[in-house]
């Protein structure tokens, strides 16, 4: 069970602004979901390894040769704003 | 040639016309330009297939002598293109035109085909019905009051309709197969790092897989052998230590199947069953070994998926934050514009996966829940790979139910969910499997689903081209 005062944490946690009726949503269908997925407690994975992956490769390296990246008007081409030659951002404020 | 029978002809054989000179790129082209065009503009009479359509066939037609020789292709619209919209589906990339194309665009874009449009599909490749779009619901040419399936929903809406003669898609947790059985096509999800992700907009990115959508097999082997390849921008990407041929089987002499008890039985409506069971029978006809085994951690698959995407993807979307590109809120500071942007710009599903995963990996949790998750992905894998010591594929039907309608699961997430219960566990493992078309049922597609070990594409394809032939299905009433 997810409540209400979790769902806020993890929103904030999240970054996500939710409205007073998202939070009570979600705390039902997040509690619903997670019922169900936590049969997995019910396995013994004592000595199993975790797979974050599944494709055998260590250390993919290529050669460090130096390639052109993308040119800063394309890279700015789609912000929604742009401040000398940056990314504009209003203030990050006092807090 | 009458537009019709231009419809008509597959990929391969409208490639091949094209290389003797019989039929022009730009005809081919036009052709499903205008019935893309034409159902774009049909709004709520129309399949909402495509979010994006190219305006005209492009200038510089490909080489005659390209493998592909000029034959158009749709796009999911996660696949970034350059110039051309690129939305992944939501609201937050808004606008978005990328500065750079998918690397598996570009290669196919080398081999010859040309960009028809970008197809519908749920946010973030996030849902199993293409509900969750911020274009609208994509719907099902043979029935429009049903869903495609997803998260590929337009890609294979579009194939099924003939307005494209094959499609891009990406297979995350069967967001190919379900929607390529939903709609009565074929779809394969290729073995995990055999396709560059560079230039997918991220889900879950341990399990994302570009693939192909095609109406018969040998397109689908024709498309994905233009797909394949190592990339120095995916440092998951391999070599695919084999040319991908044309499928060319006449029998299943020999053929070990496999089918796993726990994902044939409960849960599997009755129609998808006997359709299943069907083709079984036709398999040992046709030479094949059919005989009932386990996957003892399937059933802990869908748990174990519902906790590492969501983790992931709550990670990969932490970058949509309205300062790079897409979707700003207006807010008089920095936080505030996060969480503003992120709250107008994200769909209800994408939240609520967000929420999940950010769970998931919270403090306290991780080791409880994505920790778990981790070590449940082992035991699939394992499983897959002990029964493979005896068989050559596993098969299931590729999705628990026939087409819903619109609306009918959206209420209930769990019970979406519950759509990929024969195709998570595939993903998980990271092998390859591929869905064709396995009848109708009520007079809507039905799935078959064959999987086998990573990097048996070849194999693969000839299994599922044998038993295409003998099934004979014939999916030309919804393309007319």
């Amino acid at each position: 069970m997810i409540d209400r005062a979790q769902v806020l944490h993890v929103a904030r946690l999240a970054r996500l602004d939710l409205t007073d009726e998202e939070v009570g949503t979600m705390s039902r269908e997040l509690s619903a979901v997670l019922d169900h997925i936590e049969k997995i407690g019910e396995l013994d994975l004592d000595d199993v390894p975790a797979t974050s992956h599944v494709v055998d490769v260590v250390n993919a390296l290529r050669p460090d040769e130096p390639l052109p990246s993308l040119p800063r008007e394309q890279a700015l081409a789609n912000a929604p704003e742009v401040v000398d030659d940056g990314f504009g951002v209003p203030s990050p404020g006092a807090s | 040639m009458a537009a019709t029978d231009l419809i008509a002809l597959s990929a391969r054989d409208a490639a091949e016309q094209i290389r003797h000179g019989h039929l022009s790129a730009q005809e081919l082209f036009e052709a499903y330009r205008e019935r893309a065009a034409a159902d774009a503009a049909a709004g709520e009479e129309g399949l909402n297939a495509y979010t994006w359509v190219a305006e005209q066939a492009p200038a510089d037609a490909p080489s005659k002598e390209a493998p592909l020789g000029g034959v158009p292709l749709a796009v999911k619209d996660l696949f970034c293109t350059a110039g051309i919209p690129s939305q992944s589906g939501s609201k937050i990339l808004a606008g978005y035109r990328p500065p750079y194309t998918a690397h598996v665009v570009e290669q196919l874009e080398a081999a010859g085909s040309t960009i028809l449009g970008k197809t519908n599909q749920d946010e973030f490749a996030m849902g199993s019905s293409n509900e969750n779009s911020a274009f609208g619901a994509a719907r099902n040419p043979w029935d429009r009051t049903r869903v495609p399936g997803g998260s590929s929903g337009g890609s294979a809406a579009a194939v099924a309709a003939g307005l494209a003669p094959w499609a891009l898609g990406t297979d995350t947790g069967g967001s190919i197969r379900q929607p390529a059985a939903l709609c009565g096509i074929v779809g394969l999800k290729p073995t995990y790092g055999s396709v560059s992700r560079f230039g997918m907009i991220a889900f879950a990115s341990s399990l994302d897989q570009a693939g192909p959508f095609a109406r018969d097999v040998s397109d689908a082997a024709l498309l994905y052998k233009h797909m394949v390849g190592r990339d120095r921008r995916d440092s998951t990407s391999l070599q695919h230590p084999q040319e991908i041929e044309l499928p060319s089987g006449v029998d299943l002499k020999g053929v070990r199947l496999g089918v796993p008890k726990e994902l044939t039985g409960e849960g599997v409506e009755s129609g998808v069953r006997e359709a299943f069971n069907a083709t079984l029978a036709l398999a040992e006809q046709l030479g094949a070994t059919v005989e009932t085994t386990h996957l003892p951690h399937a059933p802990h698959a869908l748990s174990a998926y519902y906790l590492i995407a969501p983790a992931e993807a709550s990670s990969n979307l932490a970058r949509f934050d309205g300062v790079r590109y897409g979707l700003r809120a207006e807010a008089d500071d920095l936080l505030e514009m996060y969480v503003k942007t992120r709250a107008e710009g994200f769909g209800p599903e994408v939240k609520r996966r967000i929420m999940l995963g950010t769970y998931a990996l919270s403090s306290g949790y991780y080791d409880a829940y994505y920790g778990r998750a981790q070590k449940v992905r082992t035991k699939i894998a394992e499983d897959f790979q002990q029964a493979f010591e005896r068989f050559d594929f596993i098969v299931t039907p590729t999705a628990p139910t026939v087409a819903f309608r619109l609306g009918e699961k959206t209420a209930d997430p769990l019970e979406m969910y519950l759509q990929d219960f024969c195709t998570v566990p595939m993903s998980l493992a990271g092998i390859p499997a591929i869905s064709i078309p396995n009848g109708l049922s009520d007079g809507l597609p039905v799935g078959f689903q064959i999987a086998g070990p990573a990097f048996s594409e070849n194999r693969l394809l000839d299994a599922a081209y044998v038993l295409e032939q003998a099934l004979g299905f014939d999916g030309t009433e919804v393309r007319r």
